[in-house]
């Protein structure tokens, strides 16, 4: 008999404190973010899409090297002796031209390896990630500006850029 | 239905040329047609009110898009979306039962809103009876889940009619011996009447004339949970067991009339509890200072965000939790509660 009230105390009483975490949860703060019209603020250091700023590379290619994936192609000509010296924007001389510079975004495994060794600093990842496109050669980005002298190598993304048949 | 027959006739000068029968009829029609908008009208807006109280619950928004302002149209766009189903009857299925079922459980339903006074004049029928017509006829739904249940030929299907039929008549008799506390002290089964003993304030509702009528009205409150097929009590329709119970088979707008019935049953069973322990359309104070309608509104409304935060918050009683909850909890309170009642009347 004791049992009894004992037991109906005690479904009442933590149906109460049920009821109290659920009233506490409807009277806070919501944790949705409406994704489009709202955003979340991302931590500095995020690793996104790659970004070359190719006024200041001097074609080392280290990065290249670094890459675990082999997303990035790079293909360098050396500078003409006549020609005027330019500097990147931290003073290193650019000694060659690089008329290829491309990046492979769907290849890419963010891991943030090719950055490091870049001695001007001017490959880096953004914190730009809204990058979908309707074909996977639009993930092929090309950052070269340089026309080159001589006709370029075949490129050796092309066989996982374009499928068979 | 009076106070609208006596506005009609004051109202329109031709109205009394009328053949008599019209002179009946025509009120009638028009306190059914508002007790049915109002009940449609609520059923919008609990359905949406539904998801955001759940969604805020569990810290969510619910639905934000529809209409503009926190997705207000949702609930139309779905009932848009069920009118617009493909209406499918299973080629074993009871055909005649299958298409019957749904009407009967929102006729069972929608039927008890006849007695429920809103206002000191609004009543669609204020029968001497009233509450036990409401109780009586509330208990069609029953017969229209099984119906639905025996008639889909699923074996979910009918498992969720008899679960439905053990649950809600088991609970009828907490919920009718509570409600008998509450008779034994106005002496009358009209609702007006039941209402009218509650007059002058908060201290006069029967919820805290005395301890026992007070938890009387958590015995009816329970047993009405059950009654409607609300979460915790919801076994009847229990979707991780059951598929979704005894409207499985159901689709398009018979589907969306057992939905109209279970809100416009929580609607129901909160306007029962409020006419029979909270003063009804009366106010906090003795003088009225806003009018019935509202009051009575805002009390039934407030019990109904109760079931739901019930529901948000209680997991699945199981079936044998439920009948012991019943049998051997609630129905010796509502005894025991019933006999103190009465000896309280008696002096």
């Amino acid at each position: 008999m004791k049992q009894y009230f004992k037991d109906i105390f005690e479904s009442v009483w933590t149906i109460l404190l049920g009821m109290k975490v659920t009233i506490k949860h409807f009277m806070g703060r919501n944790k949705t973010l409406q994704y489009p019209s709202e955003k979340w603020n991302l931590p500095e250091r995020s690793r996104m899409r790659l970004f070359n700023k190719i006024e200041d590379c001097i074609g080392c290619g280290q990065c290249v090297r670094a890459c675990p994936v082999d997303c990035i192609y790079m293909t360098t000509e050396k500078r003409g002796k006549d020609e005027l010296p330019i500097y990147a924007s931290d003073g290193t001389p650019i000694k060659l031209r690089v008329p290829q510079f491309d990046i492979d975004m769907s290849l890419c495994c963010y891991c943030n390896l090719c950055t490091y060794p870049c001695p001007t600093h001017c490959l880096l990842m953004t914190r730009e990630y809204e990058f979908a496109v309707y074909s996977k050669q639009e993930f092929l980005y090309r950052f070269a500006k340089d026309k080159p002298l001589a006709p370029p190598k075949p490129a050796h993304h092309a066989a996982h850029a374009a499928p068979g048949p | 239905m009076d106070a609208i027959f006596s506005w009609l006739s004051s109202g329109i000068p031709a109205y009394a040329r009328l053949p008599e029968l019209l002179q009946h009829l025509i009120p009638m029609v028009l306190a059914c047609l508002i007790c049915l908008v109002a009940a449609l009208l609520f059923v919008l807006m609990a359905n949406w009110g539904e998801r955001k109280i759940a969604a805020h619950m569990q810290d969510r928004l619910g639905p934000m898009r529809v209409g503009g302002w926190h997705g207000w149209a949702q609930p139309l766009a779905d009932g848009v979306k069920l009118l617009l189903k493909e209406d499918i009857i299973p080629a074993e299925a009871d055909r005649l039962l299958f298409r019957v079922a749904p009407v009967l459980v929102f006729v069972g339903g929608f039927a008890a809103f006849a007695v429920i006074p809103f206002t000191s004049s609004f009543i669609a029928a204020d029968l001497n009876i009233g509450i036990l017509y409401a109780v009586a006829i509330t208990a069609l739904g029953v017969v229209g889940i099984i119906m639905a249940g025996w008639s889909s030929n699923n074996k979910y299907a009918l498992y969720g009619g008899m679960r439905a039929a053990a649950q809600i008549v088991s609970y009828e008799i907490p919920a009718v011996l509570a409600i008998l506390t509450v008779i034994i002290h106005v002496g009358s089964l009209s609702m007006q009447e039941i209402v009218q003993a509650q007059r002058g304030g908060v201290w006069n509702w029967f919820l805290f004339r005395n301890p026992f009528t007070f938890l009387a009205f958590f015995v009816y409150f329970l047993a009405s949970l059950a009654e409607v097929n609300r979460t915790p009590f919801d076994i009847p329709e229990a979707e991780s067991e059951l598929v979704a119970g005894y409207h499985t088979e159901y689709s398009g707008m018979r589907f969306a009339f057992f939905y109209l019935a279970e809100y416009a049953n929580m609607l129901l069973v909160s306007c029962i509890a409020t006419t029979l322990f909270l003063g009804g359309w009366t106010g906090l104070l003795s003088k009225p200072l806003l009018p019935g309608v509202i009051l009575f509104m805002t009390k039934a409304l407030f019990l109904v965000f109760v079931q739901m935060w019930l529901r948000w918050t209680l997991p699945r009683l199981r079936v044998d939790q439920l009948l012991h909850m019943c049998w051997k909890v609630l129905l010796p309170i509502a005894f025991v509660l019933v006999m103190g009642s009465g000896i309280l009347a008696l002096k």
